[in-house]
Order: structure tokens, then C-alpha cells, then sequence
């Protein structure tokens, strides 16, 4: 975190002080290097020094790149920390889940995972060297956020501020040294006071009240984590935060939505209570889990929520006592209405009290955590624990209540059970206004499922009982981390599905927990006046705290070693971690933290990289002779002609063309320029966003500023025109397709894709869920009113893509071709620099994809590179992109697709490039061990992109000048799957150099991965590694940075 | 819970006596449900049948007299409902049945159960009916049938009386009794006739239940009704309509791994609709709550 927030000050400051020559900026990067070295923020100077070194020959704007890459390198090498940072910063959401938990163990973790990797491979040497100064800022970070809100705020001023940082970092542009910048001013601090910060108050179970301020934007997630993080708790899955409707209903909060769009009211007043019951309390694994599940059902069983026999309920009151007070004291009897206070019992009388005194004398000897144990024991019992009721009419309009637990739905007229739907013969949940529906599946005697319907009292509430039963099923029902992680691109940002772990993971997770149990105090209620230590509150807060601290590190370390030792574990772990919920517990968080480490993969294929020298002998052979073959190929392709992709740079840095991507680029872009200066790939999670145009209209400008600065201008300039032209109608078109492709979402019920329907669901007041489907996302449709049973997702693909064309008519929509259906329509795009290695890479390429293609039926629509400068208006790109699913040959033909995905505009100072081909995702990718990713395999699971927009990209990258060898061959490859909240581009770079008779060819493949706050980082860089490593099995993994970005738009709401 | 326990731990029985007017209807024409009844016999059978449960099966068997007035007053089994320290009087479906629980809430009393009053307590019960003979409790669960003598108001004040369990409302076809077409053969096991009714209301059993339940299946309809005590000595015991009254039905019960069977005739009271269970009342007193 502090390395990141440092960088990100600095960039403001720099950006104000933009006005400042070059020439200081740079001799204030390097006092602020030496000073940050002094702090220890600043990571590794000889990072900073080679960056410096590169940016020497980079242009200007490069540099600037790099010094945010020089940054970056802290954000590499402690992955958490950025998240923590990000999260603070910008719009904690996604990222908070990492972050609050316990950012400086992960901070430790990744600390120590860096150690592991430099002592395997020298190459990371950087990254080590940053290590070690991050994790020191990172714990100053953590208890700079522990103390200071104001610092989050700040940061949190997000999106805004981000830009404006870029905007200023692209104005200095020549400035390269951003992060000098950065240190000198202060304004930028300044900026982030100016961040609306609000005040939370989150009443615990104890009675007591946390308050903590957030950023206006956070999301729920974020809240949730500085909640968990105060009680200590680790086991968290089976908790959440409840608010208050207008219409004083309670809701959930949606950890992956901001809060304020929730809550809509200024009464930022949540409730932290259980939200998954645990079937069986004594497999959870710590003592402060039960004793918080044990807060609640005291509550419940108050409230008459849990209700329960006249003996049941003394037996929980002698429990309680027990607990609270320890053995019976008889010298000391304490007053009933003590007692009585404590049991809560609605109906307590007296009678009740002696019962409790009765049978609390018999419990003599029992510890508290025992207690507890037997409190639950007996609570679990009853019939109506974990059952959520809701109230509803049937068909009859007689009214009932509908029970929504771990194990189906559960129907009940008054206390009676009249009827009961197991979730195995649920078939699918869905409602429509009011109404909501569930589809049975047909018995052995029956041919046909049924359809059983319930009015609710308004839509509101058929949509918090559908959510409700989406998120149960998915929570007891779905052991394998299959729909969520799977589901991951389907799943992601969509409000719909449940994104935190399963019970089967959490479970997983908190067996890794190895922390010597936390002690905490049990607060009796307020009114007790006997209480341990009289302030129980203040304590309990103070011990939670400094429990958490204790605790996590070593389960962190825990964590960290395991993975680096054992890479085979973490599949397991993997799995549990999928968490697609960055709120996803502790006890996960070792692996998912490793995992989310970066952003950015820099992938290395060349042993004759500098930097790269793990591989042996043999392996840089085999590499040299497959880098000969690509060349052979390459070069027998046609060249593509150099200058036309330039022009498409242009137009994709300049235009704002797709709102997605821009997005991206805003807010991703500087973050990746800054963050890797080689190459990595970086995977921004962004707020994809269609609605926020103001923003990106100000990124557009941003990027326009940026390209003019360096020294990239042979590229740019011959597209100008047609560059300026374009922006303005793709901005149009954009949001037509965006709004088109809601549509085709809508239409194509089958396709399924979580995040399309959730968003059409929740707007329209309609939503399907089927809790059948097994493992696949598919399995669930969230069509709204269509009914439609699943149907293959290929065909769906196929079949979404065309009409997706067809919706499509209006050609301006080239960006936004979405592939609602089926899994994702990747489009890529190439753009060639130089013939040469374009030639290669095109070949390269081609069979690459061809493979793939035939791996995988999803179609990349590619655009050929000719094509691209041929049209220079992208919806024609773009439809044809569409249009050819036909596995045809992306590769074959390098296109650039017109519609100028910015995503990959950003210039990135990579020098020698060898291309990879471009990968199209089908498949998810599962990594167990980020790190371990590159030794180890990544087990990959198909996993049907849902609703995503594939743009193809092609810019080309910057030439390196600077080292002016011979030909400098570039040939970058964008490939950009957009899906509302994920976009992933792949470029690859394949620089041919001479110097000295030898030709060195490089391959770098940079992988940018931008999504929403839900974007399962892990998996996504698991994925792209996979692929990478798929066409180059020689290939490393040099860098992996993750940046979190704010959203720019969030006042909207 | 405290009172939740594997079914079939019992310490007690409760029965009454065969008054002389057993088989003269309370009210309404017994005489012409067909078969007259044999009173000696039927004394003979309740006989066995209480000696059974004293001497084999090692119960504290309590008899309340007979009581001439109340003919029906020997099937107790439908004036309370007992789970763990729990008793319900219940509120039967014939007016001139009500008066049988005088009796038997002495006796509740003197156990001290808590007894709960289905009528005392909410005087609105009106119109709330039910009988011991359509209550199954599981150990788990309750599964009241609503019949022809238990409606759904009456469940619902059982189900208000013991509320740790689930009570589940099943449809009872052929204006029979629910404990007529099953009964509990087992902590975990429902001994069901193979009727269609009777797998009519199993199927919804099964529907309702969180739990799994192993099913017996006997052939004839009469030898449904058992009688299931896990007795003070840990074996497992099963009174149920011997080879003569049942004979198709014996071979399932001997299915049963390592209990004890003890064949009860009850001829004489099924001729009147009753069964095995409808003539004791089975009460744990021994109660842990741990």
C-alpha cells in the first residue's frame, strides 16, 4: 500500500507541479528515490536505476511509463499491498478484500514469496530488491490505515484523482520520472482529503457499535473486511452486513457493489449478522467464529426469530451464563433480572430464570469456548435454525411464509411446514415483479417439471428472496468451487450471483488457518453490569485488533510457505480462494493474496532476455530453434504495413472510442505504464462502467496528450485525422452497442451470462437462477423472463455472436460486440511496426491461434492489420470481427480492429519484443500458486466466458530508439476481451535485434487484465499464463503487478 | 436440543383399562362399524400388551382405571401428545372424548411433565382438533396428519407447544388415521404399509423431512402400527401384530437386525380402529440435556 500510495502522491504532485520543467522532475526522481530509499518505501533503487537506464533511450513518454513501472516493482513484488493500496485509494471494493483483511500479512506473505522466487530465479532480482522496502511500507501503511482514515480517503479520492494524475503524468510526459514528482508535492495529499468520506456505523453482535469511515464509493466489501478485521475474525463466509431499505427492509449488502448505490440513503447504518447458518458449528474452526454465531442465535432466539421450546430456551440461557460468567457461583447469586437480561427470553418469567440458574449449576467446569460448542450444538438443532423467512402468498393467495436454508426452501403456513423444495430438486429460481418462481424438477413418476409459484408483497422483496436463495444455493449447495470460480467471467460484477466462497471452501480455507486462537472477550450485554473487565467494548476492540495482528502473521507465513514449497497444495487451495469475493476470508487469503500479486505477467520467452536466466542450456535451444521457426514463418508472411498501425495508435490512445476501454486505459493504463516497465501484465480491475462517459471523454483527452508528447510520433501521425474523426462516433456507439448488448442479453436467455442478466434482472425486476445446473456458470440462467433450459454453450456462442451481429447493425458498434451468450468473443488485433518481425509473429501467431482455434471453437474475430488501416471506422472492424467466428485464422491475419480499443494504447517501454500470439481465452485457468505458476501447471477448467466484448487492439509499440540496434522488429499483438467488468488484453512484442552480428530475438507478451472490482485476479493471471506458456513452454513469468483503480464515475449514482 | 434424542428412549408407559362399555359407542353407532367385539378378549390383549411393556420391554408402566363413563378412554394415545418433559392435552375430535383427559393430566402431573393445555390456554382454540392417533413424531420431527379427526389448527398449536421441531402437516387419505398407515420402527426407521394412500403420505413425508428416513414396508395395512421402545436395557424392542393378524407382515419385521420382537395381538381394538399405539401413552423421564 504505501509504496503504491506514495507512487500515486507523487504522480499528483508531479501532475500539479506538472508545470515544472522535465529536467527537475528527473532530478526529483531521484531525490525522491533516494529519500524513498531512506523511508525504505521506495522498493529497490537498482530497479529505479534501470529504469532509469531504459527510459534513457525510451522517449519521453515512455519513460514516464517506467518510472510508474519503477513503481510498479513494490506492486510487483507485494501484490497485496497495492490492492490494500488500491482499495484505499480508489474504490476499495474489489480490492478490499485483500486489503482488509490483514494487509500487512500479506504484505509479509508476498514479502516472503519474493524472497522464495529470487533465490529460484535471478531475474526477479528486482522484484526482491523491492520486496523487502515494500513490506516495510506496507505494515507502516497498515497501521497508517488503522490510524488514519484520512490517508484512505485521500486516496480514495480515486478515479479523479487518478485521472487527473495521469493527466498531469502524460502532461509531464517528458517529466518520465513521475514518481519524483510525486514526492515533491504534496498537493496531491491535499486532493485526497478533498474525498468524500463517510461515516459507517456497523452495529456488532455484541451491541456494541464500530464506526469507521469509508470512502463514498466503497464497496460493500470493503466495509465488510474493516468490520472482520476489528472483530479478528478469519472465518468469515458466514457473515455479512445488513442495511436498511427505504422501506425497512433488511438487506444484504452486495460486498461487490458499492455501498452507497445499496443503501440509497444517508444512513449509512449496517448490522454485522450471520448470513450463512453453519449446518454444523463444531466444524468450524475457531472459537471466536462460534462464539459470534453464538451472539446471533442469543439474538434470534430473543427476538423470537429462532423460536424454540420453554426447556430449549433455559438450556441455552445456563450456556450463555456459563460462557459469560463461568461456573455457578452460589455465594453469589446474581439477580434474575440479570439473567434475565442475558437470555433475553420474550416470554422470560421467573420460572425461566430458575430453570436457567438450575441448569447452569450443572455446568460447573465448563470452559467458555465449550459452552458455546454446546450452546450451538443444541441451537442447530432446531427446526428453524439458519431458515430465512419471507413472507409470501401462494397461488391461493393464502398467506405463508417461504424458508430459505442450507438445505432448499422451505414453505410454512403459520408454524406449520406444508411444504419443502430441496435444492437438488430445484430446478430454477427466478421472479418476475412480484412473483417468484421456482421450477421443480419432475419426480420419477413425472415426465414434466413443474412451475410453483408465490407472490411476494412487491418486486423488492421477490428480489431479496430470489438473491437470497441464489446466494444459499450456491453457498451450501456448490462444494466444488466450481460456479463461483468457473463461473468467474460469467459471474463477475454481476450482482446476481453469489461471489463469496462456498461453504466447502470456506471450509477448506479455514483448515489452513494456523493462528493460535485469538483471545477475545466476551461481552455480556450492555446491561449486565458485571462484566469482565468493565469496558468490555473498548477492550473487546482493542484485543480484536490486536489479535488480528498476531494472528494472521502467522498464518500468513503459514500460507506463504506452503505455497512456495508445496505448489501441488495449492490447487486446493486455489480453489478455495477462487474467491471470486476479495472479502473472501483470511484464511484463503495466503493463496488468493499470492496469486492476486500482479497485474501484470511479464512473460519472458527468450533466454536471451537480460533479465531473464533461469532456464538451462537445453531449454534456451529448444527456445532459440522455436524462436527460428516463428522467424521462418514470420517472415513468410506478409509484412503488414508498419505505418497504418501507428495511425491505428493513434487512434486508439487519442480515442475514447469504447467507453470500456478507456475506462481501461484511464484508469488501467497509467497504472500498467507506471507499474511494469519491461512488460508485464497488468490487470487493472477497473469499474467497467458503460455509463460514466464524462470520465472517459477525460481520459480520451489524457491519452491524446500522452501521444503527443514522445517521441512516438512517427506512429501517430498519419492517423490523426482519421483518428479524431472516429472518437466521437464510437463514444455513440459505444454506448448504442452497450445498450444493444444488454439487449441481446436479454434476448438470449440461454446464454446465460450472469453479469448481463443480473444487470437486466435487477433493473427489470426479473431474474433466473438455476440452482441445478452443476458445476458449469451455465447452469444458471438469469434470463429474465425467458424460461429457456440450458442449451450447449457452444452453440450459444456461436449463435449469441451472430445475433450479436445482427443486433449489431449499426456498424459504429465495433468495440462493443459483446458476446452475451456464450463465453467471451475475443477479437484481436495486431498491429506490425516492423514487416519483419510482424511477418514472424503473424505467422507465429497464426498457428498459434489456429491450435487454439481448433482447442477451442470460440472464434476470435481478427481484423487484418490491412484491413484495419483500410478502415479506418471501426464498427466495420468490429462487425467483422463479429461476424467471423469462424475459428478462421485470427492469426493468420494480424488485424487491427477499427474500433481502437484503447486497452492497449498504452505505450509501454518494452524493448525487445518477440510476439506471442495472441491468446483467446476460453478457458478459465485455475492457478494454485501465482509464483508457482511458472513452474508449475495451471490446471485450466473450461469455463464459458459469458457476456464479454472482445476488441482487438493493435498499437504499435513504442520504438525503441533508444537502443537503435539494428532493426528493431516489433510486432504486437492486442488481443482485448471486454466484458462489462473484465477486459483482457494481450500484446506481445517480438523485437529482432542485431547488435554485434547476433540477432537476439525477444518475445514479451504482455498481458493486461482490466475488470471489475469482482475480477478474480487469480484466476485470470492463471489463465493467461497458461496460455502463455501454452505457445512457450520456454516462457517465464517475470512480472506480475496488480493495480487497483478507482472508479471515475461514481457520483452518478 | 435438550429434549432432541435418538426416538424410542422411553422410561414410562401410561395406559388405561378397558372399561366394560369397551366397544359401546360414545355417541355415534359403533355397533354397526361391523364386528362386535369381544370385551374379554379385548382385556386379554390389553393385558399382554401392558405386560409386555412392564416385563419385557422394562418400563414403569402406569395404569389409569377404566373409567365406565368414557368408553374410548382406553385408547390414551389421543388425549396427549409427550415429547421430553412436554405434555400435551390434546383437544379430540368427538366432544364426548374430552373428559378422557382429566385422568391422564393427573398423571402428567405426577410425572411431572409440563403440561401444556391444547383449550386452557388459548380459549380461541376453537375448532382446533387433534388426536394423539395422527401425531408421528420422529424423534426429529412431527408429522401430523390432518384427518378426519385432527385438523390444521390443532397442528398448529402442536407445533406452537414444541417448537424446537418441525412440524410437518401430510394428507391422510382414507379418512385413516396417520399412525394407522405408519409408525416408528426405529430411531430412524418408518414402518409403512404398502397401500396407495399410505405411500401417498409417505412420498409427502419424504418431501418435508430434512432428515432420511429408513422405510419398512409391510404388505397389510394393520401391521403398519408398532410400537418401538429402545428400553432401559439398550435393547432395542418392537411390539407388533403377531403372525395370526398379520402373517404376511412378519417376515419384514424380522428384516430387523438384532431387535427383539414381540408379537401383541390387538385384534380386538382394531376392530374399532384402533391399533398397538393407541393404547399407551410413551414417556421419557429420564432426560439429559446434554
Amino acid at each position: 500500500m504505501t509504496t503504491e500510495a506514495g507512487s500515486e502522491t507523487e504522480v499528483k504532485e508531479n501532475a500539479e507541479e506538472s508545470a515544472a520543467p522535465p529536467d527537475q522532475s528527473e532530478q526529483a526522481k531521484q531525490e525522491s528515490q533516494e529519500v524513498a530509499n531512506a523511508e525504505g518505501e521506495e522498493k529497490g533503487k537498482e530497479k529505479e536505476k534501470d529504469g532509469k537506464k531504459i527510459t534513457r533511450y525510451l522517449p519521453t513518454w515512455f519513460k514516464k511509463q517506467k518510472s510508474q513501472s519503477q513503481t510498479s516493482p513494490t506492486k510487483d513484488v507485494q501484490p497485496t499491498e497495492e490492492p490494500a493500496s488500491k482499495a484505499t485509494e480508489e474504490e476499495e471494493g474489489p480490492v478490499p478484500e485483500v486489503n482488509g483483511h490483514a494487509e500487512d500479512v500479506e504484505e509479509k506473505e508476498e514479502v516472503k514469496l519474493e524472497q522464495v522466487k529470487e533465490a529460484e530465479a535471478e531475474s526477479h532480482s528486482n522484484a526482491s530488491t523491492d520486496t523487502e522496502p515494500a513490506k516495510e511500507e506496507k505494515v507502516e501503511e497498515g497501521a497508517e490505515r488503522s490510524s488514519d482514515e484520512t490517508k484512505k480517503t485521500k486516496e480514495a479520492e480515486g478515479g479523479e484523482e487518478e485521472k487527473k494524475e495521469k493527466e498531469q503524468v502524460e502532461a509531464e510526459g517528458e517529466g518520465g520520472d513521475s514518481q519524483t514528482s510525486i514526492f515533491q508535492s504534496p498537493l496531491r495529499l491535499v486532493r485526497k482529503t478533498k474525498m468524500k468520506v463517510v461515516v459507517c456505523h456497523v452495529a456488532l453482535l455484541d451491541g456494541t457499535d464500530f464506526t469507521c469511515e469509508v470512502e463514498k464509493r466503497a464497496k460493500g466489501q470493503y466495509l465488510f473486511f474493516k468490520v472482520c478485521e476489528h472483530l479478528n475474525l478469519l472465518e468469515k463466509d458466514y457473515f455479512g452486513l445488513t442495511y436498511k431499505d427505504n422501506h425497512e427492509e433488511k438487506c444484504w449488502l452486495d460486498p461487490t457493489k458499492e455501498i452507497k448505490r445499496q443503501i440509497r440513503s444517508n444512513n449509512w447504518q449496517f448490522a454485522f449478522s450471520v448470513k450463512f447458518y453453519p449446518p454444523d458449528p463444531s466444524l468450524l474452526t475457531e472459537d471466536i467464529t462460534r462464539y459470534l454465531l453464538c451472539l446471533q442465535l442469543r439474538e434470534d432466539v430473543a427476538s423470537g426469530r429462532l423460536p424454540c421450546s420453554f426447556v430449549t430456551h433455559a438450556l441455552l440461557g445456563s450456556y450463555t451464563l456459563q460462557a459469560e460468567f463461568g461456573d455457578y457461583e452460589p455465594e453469589q447469586p446474581r439477580p434474575l433480572d440479570f439473567i434475565s437480561q442475558l437470555t433475553l427470553a420474550s416470554n422470560q418469567n421467573k420460572e425461566m430464570e430458575e430453570k436457567i440458574l438450575e441448569l447452569h449449576k450443572s455446568h460447573r467446569g465448563m470452559t467458555p469456548a465449550q459452552a458455546d460448542l454446546q450452546f450451538l450444538e443444541n441451537a442447530k438443532k432446531l427446526s428453524m435454525y439458519g431458515v430465512d423467512l419471507h413472507h409470501a402468498k401462494d397461488s391461493e393467495a393464502v398467506d405463508i411464509m417461504l424458508g430459505v436454508c442450507a438445505n432448499g426452501l422451505l414453505v410454512y403456513k403459520d408454524r406449520l411446514r406444508i411444504n419443502r423444495f430441496a435444492w437438488p430438486k430445484i430446478l430454477k429460481i427466478s421472479y418476475k415483479r412480484n412473483n417468484f418462481y421456482i421450477k421443480i424438477r419432475p419426480g420419477e413418476t413425472e415426465q414434466f417439471e413443474s412451475t410453483v409459484g408465490f407472490k411476494l408483497q412487491n418486486h423488492r422483496s421477490a428480489k431479496r428472496l430470489w438473491k437470497v436463495c441464489v446466494e444459499n444455493h450456491s453457498f451450501f449447495r456448490l462444494n466444488a468451487p466450481e460456479p463461483p470460480t468457473k463461473a468467474h467471467f460469467l459471474t463477475l460484477g454481476s450482482k446476481f450471483r453469489y461471489s463469496g466462497r462456498t461453504q466447502a471452501q470456506t471450509r477448506l480455507a479455514s483448515s489452513l488457518i494456523d493462528r493460535p486462537a485469538p483471545s477475545f472477550e466476551r461481552t455480556s450485554s450492555k446491561r449486565i453490569s458485571r462484566s469482565l473487565d468493565g469496558a468490555p467494548v473498548i477492550s473487546i476492540t482493542e484485543a480484536g485488533r490486536d489479535m488480528a495482528e498476531n494472528g494472521r502473521e502467522p498464518h500468513l507465513e503459514l500460507h506463504s510457505d506452503s505455497k512456495v514449497k508445496e505448489p501441488d497444495l495449492s490447487p486446493g487451495d486455489v480453489e478455495g480462494v477462487p474467491s471470486q469475493s476479495p472479502g473472501c476470508s483470511e484464511p484463503g487469503l495466503p493463496q488468493s493474496r499470492l496469486r492476486v500479486h500482479g497485474d501484470n505477467i511479464y512473460v519472458r520467452h527468450s533466454n536471451l532476455m537480460l533479465e531473464d536466466h533461469d532456464k538451462t542450456q537445453d531449454e534456451v535451444l529448444k527456445h532459440q530453434a522455436s524462436i527460428s521457426q516463428l522467424k521462418r514463418s514470420f517472415m513468410e508472411a506478409p509484412p503488414p504495413s508498419p505505418p497504418q498501425p501507428n495511425q491505428w495508435e493513434k487512434r486508439l490512445t487519442s480515442s475514447p472510442a469504447s467507453i470500456r476501454v478507456q475506462q481501461q486505459q484511464v484508469v488501467g493504463a497509467p497504472q500498467t505504464e507506471a507499474a511494469s516497465p519491461d512488460n508485464t501484465i497488468s490487470k487493472p480491475k477497473e469499474p467497467a462502467k458503460t455509463t460514466e462517459v464524462e470520465i472517459e471523454e477525460t481520459v480520451v483527452i489524457q491519452e491524446v496528450s500522452k501521444a503527443a508528447k514522445p517521441g512516438l510520433v512517427t506512429v501517430t501521425i498519419a492517423s490523426d485525422a482519421e483518428v479524431d474523426a472516429p472518437p466521437a462516433e464510437e463514444q455513440e456507439t459505444q454506448q448504442d452497442s452497450a445498450q444493444v448488448e444488454e439487449e441481446v442479453a436479454a434476448e438470449e436467455v440461454q446464454q446465460g451470462k450472469p453479469e448481463s442478466v443480473s444487470s437486466e434482472s435487477e433493473s427489470e425486476d426479473e431474474a433466473e437462477y438455476q440452482p441445478e445446473v452443476s458445476v458449469s456458470i451455465s447452469q444458471t440462467q438469469i434470463p429474465e423472463e425467458k424460461e429457456e433450459e440450458e442449451e450447449p454453450e457452444k452453440d450459444d456462442r456461436d449463435k449469441g455472436a451472430e445475433e450479436q451481429v445482427s443486433a449489431l447493425e449499426v456498424p459504429s458498434l465495433p468495440a462493443e460486440l459483446s458476446h452475451p451468450a456464450e463465453e467471451t468473443i475475443q477479437e484481436e488485433e495486431e498491429e506490425f511496426r516492423k514487416e519483419e518481425t510482424d511477418a514472424e509473429e503473424k505467422t507465429a501467431e497464426k498457428e498459434k491461434e489456429s491450435e487454439r482455434e481448433t482447442e477451442e471453437s470460440t472464434e476470435d474475430p481478427m481484423v487484418t492489420p490491412d484491413e484495419a488501416p483500410d478502415s479506418p471506422t471501426p464498427p466495420v472492424e468490429t462487425v467483422a470481427a463479429a461476424a467471423s467466428p469462424a475459428p478462421a485464422e485470427e492469426e493468420e491475419e494480424p488485424k487491427v480492429n477499427g474500433e481502437a480499443s484503447l486497452v492497449e494504447v498504452e505505450p509501454r517501454p518494452q524493448v525487445i519484443c518477440c510476439s506471442e500470439p495472441p491468446v483467446v481465452k476460453t478457458e478459465m485457468v485455475t492457478i494454485s500458486d501465482t509464483f508457482a505458476a511458472q513452474k508449475t501447471e495451471i490446471a485450466t477448467k473450461e469455463v464459458p466466458i459469458v457476456h464479454t466484448e472482445t476488441k482487438t487492439i493493435t498499437y504499435e509499440a513504442a520504438q525503441l530508439d533508444g537502443n537503435g540496434d539494428g532493426e528493431p522488429g516489433v510486432l504486437m499483438t492486442a488481443q482485448t476481451i471486454t466484458s462489462e467488468s473484465l477486459c483482457t488484453t494481450t500484446t506481445t512484442h517480438i523485437t529482432k535485434t542485431l547488435k554485434g552480428g547476433l540477432s537476439e530475438t525477444r518475445i514479451e507478451k504482455r498481458i493486461v487484465i482490466t475488470g471489475d472490482c469482482d475480477i478474480d485476479h487469480d484466476q485470470a493471471l492463471a489463465q493467461a499464463i497458461k496460455e502463455a506458456k501454452q505457445q512457450h513452454p520456454d516462457m517465464s513469468v517475470t512480472r506480475v503487478v496488480v493495480h487497483k483503480e478507482t472508479e471515475l464515475a461514481e457520483e452518478e449514482d | 436440543m435438550a429434549n432432541m434424542c435418538p426416538y424410542g428412549r422411553f422410561t414410562h408407559a401410561v395406559v388405561r383399562g378397558v372399561p366394560d362399555t369397551f366397544g359401546g359407542a360414545a355417541g355415534d353407532g359403533r355397533e354397526n362399524e361391523g364386528a362386535a367385539v369381544d370385551l374379554a378378549k379385548a382385556r386379554r390383549q390389553f393385558g399382554c400388551l401392558a405386560g409386555a411393556l412392564r416385563q419385557k420391554v422394562g418400563l414403569q408402566l402406569i395404569e389409569i382405571p377404566p373409567d365406565p363413563e368414557l368408553p374410548e378412554s382406553w385408547r390414551i394415545e389421543d388425549v396427549a401428545i409427550v415429547q421430553g418433559d412436554t405434555a400435551l392435552i390434546t383437544r379430540p375430535f368427538r366432544q364426548q372424548r374430552r373428559s378422557e383427559a382429566e385422568a391422564v393430566r393427573r398423571v402428567m402431573s405426577e410425572l411431572g411433565l409440563t403440561v401444556v393445555e391444547m383449550e386452557g390456554e388459548r380459549g380461541d382454540s376453537g375448532g382446533a382438533t387433534l388426536e394423539g392417533s395422527d401425531v408421528l413424531f420422529t424423534g426429529r420431527e412431527f408429522f401430523v396428519g390432518v384427518s378426519s379427526h385432527t385438523n390444521r389448527r390443532g397442528a398448529e398449536v402442536l407445533a406452537d407447544t414444541f417448537r424446537d421441531f418441525a412440524v410437518s402437516t401430510v394428507p391422510v387419505c382414507g379418512g385413516a388415521r396417520l399412525k394407522n398407515v405408519c409408525s416408528m420402527g426405529g430411531p430412524d426407521t418408518i414402518v409403512v404399509s404398502s397401500s396407495d394412500g399410505a405411500k401417498k403420505t409417505l412420498r409427502m413425508m419424504e418431501q418435508l423431512t430434512d432428515h432420511h428416513y429408513e422405510v419398512l414396508s409391510v404388505p397389510e395395512e394393520a401391521a403398519a402400527n408398532c410400537v418401538y421402545v429402545r428400553g432401559p436395557s439398550k435393547r432395542d424392542f418392537l411390539l407388533h401384530r403377531p403372525a395370526e393378524e398379520c402373517p404376511e407382515s412378519v417376515s419384514a419385521f424380522q428384516k430387523l437386525q438384532d431387535y427383539t420382537l414381540l408379537p401383541t395381538a390387538c385384534g380386538e381394538a382394531s376392530k374399532l380402529g384402533a391399533s398397538l399405539s393407541s393404547l399407551c401413552l410413551l414417556i421419557n423421564r429420564k432426560h439429559s440435556h446434554f
